[in-house]
């Protein structure tokens, strides 16, 4: 047994290349696998800590339904009525030069359940309530802090950054709240018999915590996005090991029969070929997820910000290896390895003892093959195209992307097959002919190669289409959102009020930025008050509007709605919608509203200060010519008196909401990469294997007077065609995967629909990349045949075969 | 009384690792003129019903009750209402600034088992509070207060209820007697060194009600006893427990007695109160107080069973609690539970015990 | 005179040493001549054919093909003349397995610049292949891919066509016929062919008939 597998094994010593492409495949598929999967649960998991911190975890929130908090009468009446609940106000405070989350709650009567408990339990609760205060923070924020306030900091790990717990009193006095209650916690344990809420508060709701399965939502789909690369990714490092296992197969075809000539049971045979199998995949596996945990790394800090500036998630930038990752990375690289190499094991097994030792090459796919895949495939299109029309759901998005993908990749070389025998018919010489003729040839052999360079650039110009969308449209809404020149916020209402008299001498226009939050048809949004301004009449890009829409806003009757509310069917143009605090307002325009996962609703600045007295009048807009807006900021700071850091010009906000933007599409850009990698990866093996086989059939041609040199620059020819085929029908694949990303997974998962702007520069630049990633993958094999002995060729051609 | 729990409370709460801070001092120093509490005098005289109200200006006060009853169903049970006051600083303020924070205790004891419950909350925004008149002392939705306004003292007639996790009651409250004050005219002296509190008693009421364990309802009446105490001296370093008795009599008369344990003897207390409210004073003299049985409570030796001997009066009883492990599970856990005693005498009480 | 070799040698080197294959090897093949190369099993014929066929170097003397001199010839010169002037037979049929037997017929002829398509037609119908047209080289028999190599050579109507057992997998009744045709075409095609065999039987049919023993003419 023992010499049966040295028999076996000593096939790798003569064919190091082979066992280097099947160790790569494996461990490349494993490792970009393994990767995304590791950012993911790394993220995961550090979201659901943040998000369950802040939020309170899956407890109940009971809020206002007006939109203007909810009073300590209030809070008393049903903490006497026995409802266990806890007040939290909460709010953004500025340190310094940082924006804080600042979250007031009441240690004595958080429920324990609130996660916060480890936060304000244990002994030094004293140093939380008493003065000046102190800021529960994580060490990073502590930093930035440090400096900043003279409030004790403490530090616990399971505060998320720039968020800080605080009691509630300093919270209300920080916020100015003057006890104005955001959210009442619900416990989940209440006495039996209590009377609803509603009916003790009618003023107030509860609510299902929807923050968070928003919060889920989007996050899912970034995660879901990641996954679908991972799992692309997999499936072409697939592709490399199916192919690698074939050819060793069928090259040990003499070895397999010699050793059952020799005695060797076909079990036995099995068995070793399987423990072999699995100790290369266990091996590949595990350089694989140490490579993934490399790429995680590198990805990481992407994707921290990508969450920050996406979800205001708060992510830690490193990454600690965890041993599910090993348990799922090995459980891929074994289960992968199953399965592209289970059609080898079955030939093995049903090989007659007295077949040829002869390796059959490849099997040639007939055009039967052929005509299957492509039905399967095109059965796979309709199934996208039907998921498209009638499904919903971010998860049907995906599966109409799946389908989509797949079905393309699978009618490829059907497609390829018939441009080539087209290109053949109409050839003018023989050795074009030929070259058409010679390229079919090599289809079988290199389809799934392409299949997965297909997959590779379709998905690349689907994403980057719809990043450069995303882009353009982002941007080009910034500059219309943020028109105005300068942001101030005052401090408090006194500041406000003298702000308003100070800014119209200096400035051509104030835009009052002031919003509540309130109940519209069950959903706690913010309704914002714009002014009657030709700032807003020239710049805010509506979707949908009446003609006369800002006019009916400006006289209180019209409401604006965004896009995410239109799409949900909330409210529609038209639409009498019932506003918190008992009034109605006509929806006559939708705006979009990128990035906001929430429905808003904008009214006139007179309609909502008259309906709601209590909001906070702290955020202008002010426009003034540009060239006049850095005076403008100077004197603000020095005749005025506001601090720098209430003060922000449009261009750095501007550039921090660009900065934002730009990293949430790096990591998928740097996934791209990987893949496009990956899949040239593929090719390259494909063509190794492929050039062993070749030589048969280019020996004629060259005895009958093609020189080597033309036969090497032919073969590169012919890989650059079949990869200018598959580029070509990538592009339209790629497009329609942006168009699903855009209409249909976009839309279920943020709620907006992003117009599809194409940019064929760069699938020039795309096609370059694919370009030097072919010459690569030719390169060895090509070389090989450039410089083979003639007299290799003569063996070939007059005898040895 | 249980100025022991309330400085637990306060220790485990506000001050134990707070090391370095000023009320670190306070603990060990005394240095209450430091923090700006005022300080229980000797000979100022308590009046009503003013003080049945809370006392913000000083840094701890208690509204507690317990009662000793009897089933319909043939049982005994204990019930306790208990609302703690601690100042974070003196003074009251609106809103979330108020430096007042409420604690509540709730238990009921049967004969296997005890249930209790805990309720925290904040001064200033209506969820705790007392007034003294008409009286009604809260937090959440566990009520002490005065059934009706006609009667010749705020604390004569009351009710009272709460709920927790397997049980509630509802309870109604007569005096048959006049108030009682502790001490010197209510002023209570706490340890040879001079530390003292306001406390009075009411530890006349009848009372009548229904009780809830574990879903089933029982009605019950039987005797009760409440407690006025506040202060903010915090007790001497050395001092690390206290046994607290109120012993109603079958003929009537009632007896409180502590003793507070340290370091040496210890510093004992009491006042035989006579049917009529009358109040002879104890010392550690007249008084001897003994365990005589120990029971594994919570993984403590706990002297469940005393004797207690008052030669003046040929009183020689020992108690046997209801249940030996009538313990409190709260955030500063503590044993309290009724009992009952027999001997030259009988009848029926509470004992706290803290400290062990 | 179509191919005049003169004192050609070949030797390979094997584990065993310097092997001497052919060892002055003087022959003339005239134009439209038909010569028969015989002998034992490695007496050099194959080496013979390769070197005339430009597939390989001679060690030694001269290989002279119309004129010109093969041993001056570089890679280049070496494709031209294997596509222009020599016409291959071999036992291995040779065939381009992605061209169908049509465009295998024709594909030399177009290389050379010599497609005829009159002619072709001709040859694949007296060479009974013309059912066979659009079939694949898979898709036949070994003597029907025997004919089709013959025919492909025919079809480019070289100068000198060089055959290595070229109705080796034949019938010998089969085998004779195509021999026939085969010689009758070569010469109407104007083409001089030097042939392979260790069939005296065939030999005889030709014009002339060469025995090589031991890397040398003998007969």
């Amino acid at each position: 047994m023992r010499f049966a597998l040295a028999a076996l094994l000593s096939h790798w010593r003569r064919k190091p290349l082979q066992l280097l492409t099947l160790v790569m495949g494996i461990a490349l598929a494993t490792a970009l696998w393994s990767g995304v999967q590791a950012i993911n649960a790394e993220a995961r998991a550090s979201y659901t800590r943040a998000a369950s911190v802040l939020e309170q975890g899956a407890l109940q929130q009971v809020v206002s339904k007006g939109g203007g908090g909810i009073s300590i009468d209030t809070y008393g009446k049903l903490r006497r009525a026995g409802w266990n609940l806890s007040p939290v106000i909460e709010g953004t405070v500025r340190f310094g030069a940082s924006w804080i989350k600042l979250v007031g709650i009441d240690p004595t009567t958080m429920p324990r359940e609130g996660q916060v408990a480890s936060i304000t339990d244990g002994s030094d609760i004293s140093s939380f309530f008493s003065a000046p205060g102190q800021l529960v923070v994580s060490a990073a924020t502590a930093r930035k802090l440090r400096n900043a306030t003279d409030m004790r900091l403490k530090i616990s790990e399971n505060v998320p950054d720039d968020a800080a717990f605080v009691d509630i009193s300093v919270a209300d006095r920080l916020l100015d709240a003057r006890g104005k209650i955001n959210r009442l916690v619900v416990a989940s344990e209440q006495r039996p018999g209590l009377d609803p809420i509603d009916q003790v508060a009618p003023e107030t709701m509860l609510r299902e915590n929807t923050d968070k399965p928003d919060v889920a939502r989007l996050t899912d789909s970034f995660h879901l996005n990641l996954t679908a690369f991972g799992f692309l990714s997999f499936v072409v490092g697939l592709f490399i090991v199916y192919s690698a296992t074939g050819l060793t197969f069928e090259q040990r075809r003499g070895t397999f029969r010699t050793l059952r000539s020799l005695g060797i049971s076909l079990p036995a045979l099995t068995t070793m070929l399987v423990v072999e199998l699995a100790a290369f995949s266990l091996f590949s596996g595990i350089i694989g997820v140490i490579l993934g945990y490399f790429i995680a790394s590198a990805l990481m800090p992407g994707v921290a910000t990508t969450l920050k500036g996406l979800y205001g998630a708060n992510v830690p930038g490193s990454l600690s290896i965890r041993p599910e990752w090993w348990v799922s990375g090995l459980a891929i690289a074994l289960g992968g390895t199953a399965i592209s190499s289970v059609r080898s094991l079955w030939r093995v097994w049903s090989l007659p003892i007295l077949a040829a030792a002869q390796p059959r090459a490849w099997q040639r796919a007939s055009a039967k093959t052929l005509a299957y895949q492509a039905t399967a495939g095109g059965g796979l299109l309709l199934l996208s195209a039907v998921l498209a029309v009638t499904g919903s759901g971010i998860v049907i998005g995906f599966g109409v992307l799946g389908a989509l993908l797949l079905g393309c990749a699978l009618l490829l070389p059907g497609l390829l097959a018939i441009s080539l025998a087209s290109a053949e018919r109409v050839s003018r010489t023989a050795l074009t002919q030929w070259f058409w003729a010679d390229t079919r040839l090599q289809l079988p052999g290199l389809s799934l190669a392409l299949m997965a360079l297909l997959l590779a650039l379709s998905a690349n110009i689907g994403v980057g289409t719809m990043v450069s969308s995303f882009r353009l449209t982002f941007l080009g809404w910034l500059d219309q959102r943020l028109a105005a020149e300068l942001y101030v916020t005052a401090k408090d209402e006194d500041q406000a009020t003298r702000l308003r008299e100070w800014l119209p001498q200096h400035s051509t226009a104030v835009l009052p930025i002031w919003s509540v939050e309130g109940d519209v048809f069950g959903d706690q949004l913010q309704i914002f008050g714009v002014a009657d301004d030709p700032t807003y009449r020239d710049h805010w890009p509506l979707i949908v509007a009446d003609d006369n829409a800002w006019d009916e806003v400006a006289s209180g009757k019209g409401a604006l709605i965004n896009e995410q509310m239109w799409r949900r069917g909330t409210a529609k143009p038209g639409q009498t919608i019932a506003m918190p605090g008992g009034w109605d307002a006509t929806v006559v325009g939708i705006y979009s509203d990128y990035g906001n996962p929430k429905g808003q609703v904008i009214v006139g600045i007179d309609a909502l200060v008259a309906h709601y007295p209590d909001v906070s009048k702290l955020r202008y807009g002010i426009r003034v010519p540009p060239e006049s807006a850095p005076t403008l900021r100077q004197q603000l700071v020095s005749e005025f008196g506001l601090p720098e850091t209430a003060i922000i010009d449009q261009i750095s906000l501007k550039q921090q909401s660009r900065a934002v933007f730009e990293q949430t599409f790096a990591v998928t850009g740097a996934l791209n990469v990987l893949t496009l990698a990956v899949a040239g990866f593929a090719m390259f093996s494909s063509l190794l294997t492929l050039s062993g086989i070749r030589l048969p059939q280019l020996a004629p041609v060259w005895a009958m007077g093609i020189r080597r040199r033309n036969l090497a620059l032919y073969e590169v020819a012919r890989t650059l065609a079949l990869w200018l085929a598959t580029f070509i029908a990538a592009i339209p694949v790629g497009l329609g995967l942006a168009w699903v990303l855009l209409a249909i997974v976009n839309v279920e998962a943020f709620g907006w629909r992003l117009p599809m702007t194409v940019f064929p520069l760069d699938w020039l630049w795309l096609g370059a990349v694919a370009l030097v990633a072919a010459i690569l993958s030719i390169l060895v094999p090509v070389r090989r045949l450039a410089t083979i002995n003639p007299a290799d060729l003569l063996r070939i051609f007059a005898n040895e075969r | 009384m249980s100025a022991k729990i309330m400085m637990w409370i306060l220790a485990v709460f506000f001050v134990t690792a707070s090391s370095g801070q000023s009320q670190t001092q306070g603990f060990a120093g005394l240095g209450s003129d430091a923090t700006g509490f005022a300080i229980p005098q000797s000979g100022a005289a308590l009046s009503f019903p003013a003080d049945h109200g809370a006392h913000p200006d000083y840094r701890i006060e208690w509204w507690y009750v317990t009662a000793n009853l009897q089933g319909e169903d043939g049982k005994q049970y204990g019930a306790q209402w208990t609302l703690f006051r601690s100042a974070l600083a003196p003074g009251v303020a609106q809103g979330f600034a108020d430096p007042q924070i409420w604690i509540g205790h709730a238990a009921v004891t049967t004969v296997d088992h005890q249930y209790v419950a805990e309720r925290l909350g904040r001064g200033g925004v209506g969820q705790a509070d007392v007034v003294a008149a008409p009286f009604a002392a809260w937090i959440d939705d566990w009520r002490l207060a005065a059934s009706s306004g006609a009667t010749p003292d705020q604390l004569h007639d009351l009710s009272v209820a709460a709920t927790g996790t397997g049980f509630s009651y509802a309870l109604k409250l007569k005096a048959t007697g006049p108030l009682v004050l502790q001490g010197d005219r209510g002023f209570s002296v706490k340890s040879a060194s001079g530390q003292a509190s306001y406390y009075y008693s009411q530890p006349f009421y009848q009372v009548s009600g229904a009780i809830n364990v574990a879903g089933s309802n029982v009605q019950v009446s039987g005797k009760a006893w409440l407690d006025r105490e506040w202060s903010s001296q915090p007790l001497a370093e050395n001092q690390t427990g206290w046994d607290w008795f109120s012993l109603h009599f079958d003929t009537g008369e009632k007896l409180m007695a502590f003793r507070l344990r340290d370091d040496k003897d210890g510093f004992i207390s009491a006042n035989w109160i006579s049917v009529d409210g009358k109040t002879s004073p104890m010392s550690k003299e007249d008084l001897r107080l003994e365990p005589v049985r120990q029971a594994k409570v919570e993984g403590r030796d706990m002297p469940v069973a005393w004797r207690i001997q008052i030669p003046a009066k040929s009183l020689d009883v020992t108690t046997q609690p209801l249940n030996d492990r009538s313990w409190m599970r709260t955030s500063t856990p503590y044993w309290e539970g009724p009992l009952s005693f027999k001997g030259t005498a009988t009848g029926v009480g509470y004992l706290e015990m803290t400290g062990y | 005179m179509t191919l005049s070799m003169t004192a050609v040698r070949k030797s390979y080197t094997t584990a065993e040493g310097v092997i001497e294959i052919l060892n002055g090897i003087d022959l003339d093949v005239g134009a439209s001549e038909s010569v028969a190369l015989t002998g034992e099993s490695g007496s050099g014929k194959s080496t013979l054919l390769h070197l005339a066929g430009g597939l390989d170097h001679a060690d030694g003397g001269s290989v002279i093909m119309q004129g010109q001199d093969l041993a001056k010839f570089g890679e280049r010169e070496r494709a031209d003349y294997r596509r222009t002037q020599v016409g291959l037979v071999f036992q291995q049929f040779n065939l381009i397995p992605s061209l169908n037997v049509a465009a295998n017929i024709s594909f030399h002829a177009k290389l050379a610049g010599r497609y005829d398509a009159a002619w072709e037609l001709d040859l694949t119908e007296r060479l009974g292949l013309a059912p066979y047209l659009s079939r694949f080289p898979e898709q036949l028999s070994g003597g029907q891919q025997q004919r089709v190599a013959i025919a492909r050579t025919l079809a480019a109507r070289p100068p000198l066509i060089l055959a290595d057992e070229p109705t080796g997998n034949l019938d010998e009744a089969t085998g004779d016929a195509v021999l026939e045709l085969m010689l009758s075409l070569a010469k109407n095609a104007g083409s001089a062919l030097l042939l392979v065999t260790h069939s005296m039987r065939l030999a005889h049919r030709l014009d002339r008939k060469v025995i090589l023993r031991g890397g040398r003419i003998v007969e």
